[in-house]
């Protein structure tokens, strides 16, 4: 079951799989009878283009946030934890960290430090809740993660719209963080440092996984369950753990999308663009092979761009990029990651 | 407070709550049933709400909105199969990739179509009457809930009876369970388990569209992004916790429809929105919570 012998061994059928999506793509465009010329040119132009490379610094932001979450759930699940509980716990982290900067005092570096942390570790609550409710309650995690997402989205939104709202501005949003807490643009680019983390947490995630004692064990843990209990491993600790380090990522990308992006929580700021989504399929679509999941965050979010480039030039609404992604992951997931994830669904393989 | 319970208004509400949640898990209960871990109605359901506006709109007529509910869901139901059933794609996966899909296609047509983004309303969207039961309306309490309801919802109510037998002595339905519990078996019999989930697919599909259909066009008459709102999640948890049995099925779906219609209710007592909005989901985790830790419990 190497992912390489199934990549190298069947070239045609990825030509077949490309060929389907390119007949969907041009279908939904000619639904819209749009140019296909100028709708192209305004794809590679809204991912990559722009003048001073704007766009491709967009593209870059929403990689950053999107690469994230990506690596927030591949954590759990290459510990055959489905958590797809990312959402809930990236607001948790956005909402935390906004909050803590706009109303602790003190020299912006440090409150940006600690308000960082504070979304970090409120993100890692979150998904030790989903844990909790899974090792001591048995509510399967899937489901428990998920429903989870929704109590925190209305608190957010209750905060922000209540005691924490900026009622000057007229919008559901918190106040302002302090300027001296954002993050500072690359020079001579639109682009924040909030990149520079993510780099950071790639690297972290990938030596984590290839080279840790506690990475190893936790992928153990994930093939088999009982394999890991027989050999005497703490498998709740794994567990609890994990979902800490998979939930404390997801707080993280909240927090950079305040200080790096808006300054503020607004309400479904983090949830209306499917990040956490996106993070997950981009996981899913390299078979939550580590060092690939950046490369497969950075496609999703250039399509993402590329679909808005497309509909300023051509006219095509840009929510084809979620028809496009969709697509994707049936073809080519449904081929790479299935067997992978056999360890999370046990009992389900009939081998029928 | 007791008012609040037995108010005439109230009571009426609830089918319009227990109506999609009931279709849409009953369709869950099908796929569970055959073996297929479906996660995928939240999509299935937005799917079908968006086309029964479609035909509605352009047939004029409720009936076919709910036909094209049916088929978009169906449709669903088969690119479900195509990926999970004959290509072998892994069920979460395929999942997830249909409700992206159907949050996809649904906004995307919404601009294509009608050329409007958010939500669409318009008059020629043909609607579904409530039915009035004349013996039925007068009786107190049960009277506002069993009559003057959409025809979906006595729909619904025959469907779990429907069902209920359809497991116990169809043959199609014994072949499902068979699907579910011993494919080899099936096999051994002559019978192919991936034909049978194919079935079971595309009826999940058909009854996933209509509980769309309540929602856009017997509820409200018009269709806003994302109008299924996590209502398909909540299906899922009710088919797991009953594990596709339709009669218990029937009671959770009753249950977390009347909280999601009392959360509407008590949006009037100065309660803030969000977390009246929240109280169908705190519900429904209460109640998972509970019996995941009964059944615990018990097997412990």
């Amino acid at each position: 079951m190497t992912e390489r012998n199934r990549i190298g061994g069947e070239l045609l059928p990825w030509i077949v799989t490309l060929a389907w999506i390119f007949a969907i793509l041009f279908g939904l465009m000619l639904l819209v009878s749009a140019p296909f010329g100028t709708a192209i040119q305004g794809f590679l132009d809204g991912a990559f283009g722009g003048r001073r490379f704007a766009f491709l610094m967009a593209t870059l932001s929403r990689a950053t946030l999107i690469v994230g979450m990506a690596l927030s759930v591949m954590l759990s699940f290459r510990a055959g934890l489905f958590n797809i509980g990312g959402e809930g716990q990236l607001v948790a982290g956005g909402l935390v960290s906004a909050l803590v900067a706009v109303l602790l005092p003190g020299p912006p570096l440090l409150v940006l430090a600690v308000a960082m942390l504070a979304g970090m570790a409120a993100g890692a609550v979150w998904a030790l809740l989903a844990g909790i409710l899974q090792i001591y309650v048995g509510v399967p995690l899937l489901v428990g993660s998920l429903l989870l997402n929704f109590p925190i989205r209305y608190i957010a939104s209750y905060l922000v719209a209540h005691p924490f709202r900026d009622v000057e501005s007229g919008m559901v949003q918190s106040h302002l963080a302090p300027q001296g807490t954002w993050l500072p643009y690359f020079p001579g680019v639109r682009l924040d440092i909030g990149i520079l983390f993510i780099v950071a947490t790639s690297i972290f995630a990938i030596v984590y996984s290839y080279t840790t004692v506690h990475g190893y064990h936790s992928r153990m843990n994930g093939l088999s369950g009982d394999f890991a209990r027989a050999v005497g491993l703490p498998v709740r600790r794994l567990t609890l753990q994990t979902l800490a380090m998979s939930g404390a990522i997801a707080g993280l990308v909240g927090a950079i999308a305040v200080f790096g992006i808006h300054h503020r929580y607004i309400d479904g700021m983090l949830v209306q663009p499917l990040y956490a989504w996106t993070g997950i399929i981009a996981v899913l679509l390299v078979g939550m092979i580590p060092w690939l999941v950046p490369l497969s965050g950075f496609f999703f979010a250039a399509i993402q761009t590329g679909a808005a480039g497309m509909e300023r030039a051509a006219g095509v609404p840009k929510e084809i990029a979620l028809v496009m992604q969709a697509v994707i992951i049936l073809f080519v997931a449904s081929r790479v990651s299935g067997a992978l994830l056999q360890g999370t669904r046990k009992g389900e393989d009939d081998g029928a | 407070m007791l008012d609040l319970f037995a108010d005439a208004s109230f009571l009426a509400s609830i089918p319009r709550f227990v109506t999609p949640i009931l279709l849409a898990a009953l369709g869950g209960a099908i796929c569970e049933r055959a073996g297929v871990f479906n996660i995928g109605l939240e999509g299935m359901m937005l799917t079908g709400a968006f086309f029964a506006v479609l035909g509605a709109y352009f047939g004029g007529s409720p009936y076919l909105g709910a036909l094209a509910a049916i088929l978009a869901g169906m449709a669903m139901g088969a690119i479900f199969a195509e990926f999970n059933v004959r290509r072998g794609g892994d069920a979460i996966v395929v999942s997830i990739a249909i409700n992206l899909l159907a949050a996809g296609i649904t906004t995307f047509l919404l601009r294509a179509i009608f050329d409007v983004a958010g939500a669409f309303r318009d008059p020629a969207i043909a609607g579904f009457r409530p039915i009035h039961i004349p013996a039925i309306a007068d009786i107190p309490v049960i009277g506002p809930i069993l009559s003057g309801q959409s025809i979906l919802f006595y729909l619904a109510l025959a469907l779990v009876i429907a069902l209920h037998v359809f497991f116990a002595r169809h043959r199609l339905g014994l072949r499902i369970r068979a699907a579910g519990e011993n494919p080899a078996a099936l096999t051994a019999g002559g019978v192919s388990p991936q034909r049978v989930r194919l079935a079971a697919l595309l009826m999940c599909g058909a009854l996933c569209g209509l509980a769309g259909a309540q929602l856009s066009i017997a509820n409200v008459n018009l269709f806003v992004e994302n109008m299924s709102a996590g209502r398909g999640w909540i299906a899922v948890v009710a088919v797991l916790l009953t594990r596709g049995r339709p009669l218990p099925l029937f009671l959770i779906a009753l249950l977390f429809g009347a909280v999601d219609s009392l959360s509407f209710r008590v949006q009037g007592f100065g309660l803030p929105q969000q977390f009246t909005d929240m109280m169908p989901y705190l519900a429904t985790l209460v109640v998972l919570t509970i019996l995941s830790w009964v059944r615990l419990k018990r097997s412990a």
